[in-house]
């Protein structure tokens, strides 16, 4: 859980056409919900053709720079195993890095038209996890949601956003050591 | 109005639209492409020329109006339009004229990192830096205000970190009350022959001057931090990341950055123990502090290049020579979409062995493997008079596997004139030019243009630019059009034929591209239930 004063550096990853910019949307709106000063810097261009993109987020009472330092993102959120490799450097040393396999459960489909649809929610059920962690009001978080999916997606969204924020809350606690020491 | 959070270049929009700009025209580039989308979103009158020098000269046709105009571009979009910037400085505006500019540092979508702030002295316009989306904001409307009080036309120098980066932002609740635009004559002023422009020169210059002596350079600088052991001057961004990488430093940071308060600098400098400029790209503040004799340490040489960010502030500050953290794999590069019609076109160079002369968009990743196949990429519309050049000077046998390679926007944008040129002086190996027709501007992310046949809001355009009559009314008459997808092996033939053939050939491949019909599809899915 964030520490009150500090600013919370979160960099989401993964490839274009995942969907990393409406991820970092809904948190930033979110966080910018909840009240706190946000900044939210990425790249556009080039890395829409199915290139790396990444996304910093930003917050807390009073946010300068709108990137995150590399070495310094409490959380890492990667969409895509071969991400993780490009982006490790941005992570501090006790950060946290969550990727699918923290929620193994939701994106293991046997049917290839539930596996596809699940693959476009991995983003969703990252954030549910991440929100475990971040202390933003749920409703902050639905309101974002709400802003940044469109109608026809929304409820099943925010369904996985709250399966994956229930199974974090539930088992991700188990090891102990993955979360910010200095954020504790 | 309550708080937005909004992106730099959406904040833009916003000022345009709360400052009664009457119109917004621009050419795409990353990274200021969404400013003129979203003010056209909002309600404002936005249109996208065919290259930024039309652009530019719009806006300043709607200045000389007594209108408010709002021109937008990216850095290298500049240099196309710095014709009419260089003696717009001398015309002058009667209204307000903002140029939005957004330089690339770090080259995440461009070609080149140069720095526009070279320009606005260069030319003479004033120049206003915001580091954050309130700024930007802030200083479009103030950039509005000073263009019709000073005469001037303003560069808003934006960079990526403040056009895609979103912070909240707080607008204004009332709605500029729009000029009324009338016509008033102004021979001497307006009319740019030699006997009028040495006067113009002077005026420009006296402009400038009354600027700077104005209350506007200290109104737009912030002076915050307590601790005198250090002083930073930094612009735009660069001032975000310096704030954090010295939280208790002493921090100037000039708005205006032309004509600098170099002044305010100079006192601040005497104020603090050791001074230090921290900017992204070259030593412009740098090197005015300098001259003027103020006692500044300027950053390395490595950090001329690439984005600065708050660790790399640090090691400026610190001296820190330490080598930077990198990545442990390099990142996934782009790659040319799977069902991309530019694919079939590629495989076709590729195998002909042709030496392609290429150009700016989608298809430059033409370049990749398995193709390959592209040989030269250097600006906008290049691809034509490169290709030119080359057959004119190899010697035959190789002039004949030139091809000039070019999209369908990048044509349009300033390609024609190379077709011009081919028309006019034809190599003796005669030439071919490839026209990539996808019926959108693809890379920057689907901007309409005008051989798409519709406007910046996708709704029908009163005309739509033909490729093959162009060609055809220069004087080339080998015209051919075909799908590059359903007929690949045409195409093949087609370009094999016209190597071996001297005369000049306009070939156009047109398909378009799928990513832009599926978005237009829907487009007119959601306007048919208000149609009927």
């Amino acid at each position: 859980m964030s520490r009150p004063g500090e600013v919370v550096n979160i960099v989401l990853g993964g490839l274009g056409g995942q969907g990393i910019v409406t991820a970092s949307d809904i948190l930033a709106g979110a966080a910018f919900n909840a009240g706190h000063d946000v900044k939210k810097s990425e790249i556009h261009g080039m890395s829409q053709r199915g290139g790396s993109v990444s996304s910093d987020v930003r917050f807390g009472p009073q946010v300068h720079s709108p990137m995150v330092p590399h070495g310094e993102a409490d959380f890492l959120l990667i969409s895509e195993g071969s991400q993780v490799a490009p982006n490790r450097h941005r992570l501090h040393p006790a950060g946290r890095l969550i990727t699918p396999e923290a929620v193994p459960q939701l994106l293991q489909e046997d049917d290839p038209e539930r596996a596809a649809r699940a693959a476009r929610m991995v983003n969703v059920a990252l954030l549910g996890v991440l929100s475990v962690h971040l202390s933003l009001p749920e409703a902050a978080w639905n309101e974002a949601m709400r802003e940044h999916l469109p109608e026809r997606l929304l409820e099943m969204n925010s369904r996985t956003f709250r399966q994956a924020r229930g199974i974090e809350a539930i088992f991700g606690g188990l090891t102990g050591d993955r979360t910010h020491p200095a954020k504790q | 109005m309550p708080q937005q959070f909004l992106t730099g270049n959406e904040a833009v929009a916003q000022a345009a639209l709360d400052g009664a700009v009457s119109l917004g025209t621009g050419y795409p580039g990353t990274p200021s492409t969404e400013i003129l989308e979203r003010f056209g979103a909002l309600g404002g009158r936005a249109q996208w020329a065919p290259n930024e020098k039309v652009a530019l000269e719009v806006g300043l046709g709607v200045a000389f109006g007594k209108a408010r105009a709002l021109v937008t571009m990216k850095h290298v979009g500049l240099n196309v339009a710095a014709d009419p910037l260089f003696s717009a400085t001398y015309t002058g505006v009667d209204e307000g004229l903002v140029i939005a500019v957004a330089d690339d540092p770090g080259m995440h979508s461009s070609q080149n990192e140069q720095d526009t702030r070279r320009y606005a002295e260069a030319a003479g316009a004033a120049m206003l830096e915001p580091g954050d989306a309130q700024e930007a904001y802030d200083y479009t409307l103030q950039g509005l205000a000073i263009s019709a009080r000073f005469q001037l036309p303003v560069i808003l120098r934006l960079t990526t970190r403040v056009c895609h980066a979103k912070s909240p932002v707080q607008t204004r609740s009332e709605r500029a009350q729009a000029p009324a635009p009338r016509y008033e004559r102004d021979i001497p002023g307006r009319v740019m022959i030699p006997g009028n422009a040495r006067p113009a020169h002077v005026r420009l210059r006296e402009r400038l001057d009354s600027l700077a002596r104005s209350e506007l350079p200290e109104a737009l600088l912030t002076d915050t931090g307590e601790d005198a052991r250090l002083g930073i001057i930094a612009d735009g961004v660069a001032a975000a990341h310096a704030r954090e990488a010295a939280p208790q430093a002493r921090l100037l940071k000039p708005g205006l950055t032309h004509p600098l308060p170099i002044e305010a600098m100079r006192a601040f400098a005497q104020q603090v123990e050791r001074c230090v400029v921290i900017e992204e790209g070259d030593p412009y503040l740098y090197t005015a502090a300098r001259a003027a004799g103020i006692e500044v340490a300027g950053k390395p040489e490595r950090f001329r290049f690439g984005e600065l960010n708050a660790e790399r502030v640090r090691r400026i500050l610190d001296g820190d020579e330490s080598p930077e953290a990198e990545p442990e794999a390099a990142g996934k590069p782009p790659q040319l979409c799977a069902d991309c019609s530019h694919r079939q076109v590629f495989q076709v160079l590729s195998r002909l062995g042709c030496i392609v002369s290429g150009d700016i968009g989608c298809y430059t990743l033409g370049v990749m493997p398995p193709f390959e196949a592209m040989d030269t990429c250097v600006c906008m519309g290049a691809s034509v008079g490169v290709g030119l050049g080359l057959r004119h000077a190899l010697p035959a046998e190789e002039a004949r596997r030139v091809v000039s390679v070019i999209g369908d926007s990048t044509f349009v944008h300033t390609g024609i004139n190379g077709l011009v040129d081919m028309a006019y002086n034809p190599p003796e190996t005669g030439h071919v030019v490839l026209i990539l027709d996808n019926d959108t501007t693809a890379m920057t992310g689907l901007q309409e243009h005008p051989g798409t046949g519709r406007r910046l809001d996708h709704h029908p355009a009163p005309s739509k630019l033909n490729y093959e009559a162009i060609a055809l009314a220069l004087g080339i008459t080998d015209v051919h059009t075909v799908d590059p997808v359903d007929a690949q092996g045409d195409l093949e033939r087609l370009v094999r034929d016209a190597l071996a053939d001297d005369r000049l050939t306009v070939i156009v491949a047109r398909r378009p591209c799928s990513l832009a019909s599926r978005r237009l599809a829907a487009f007119q899915a959601q306007q048919e239930p208000s149609a009927s």
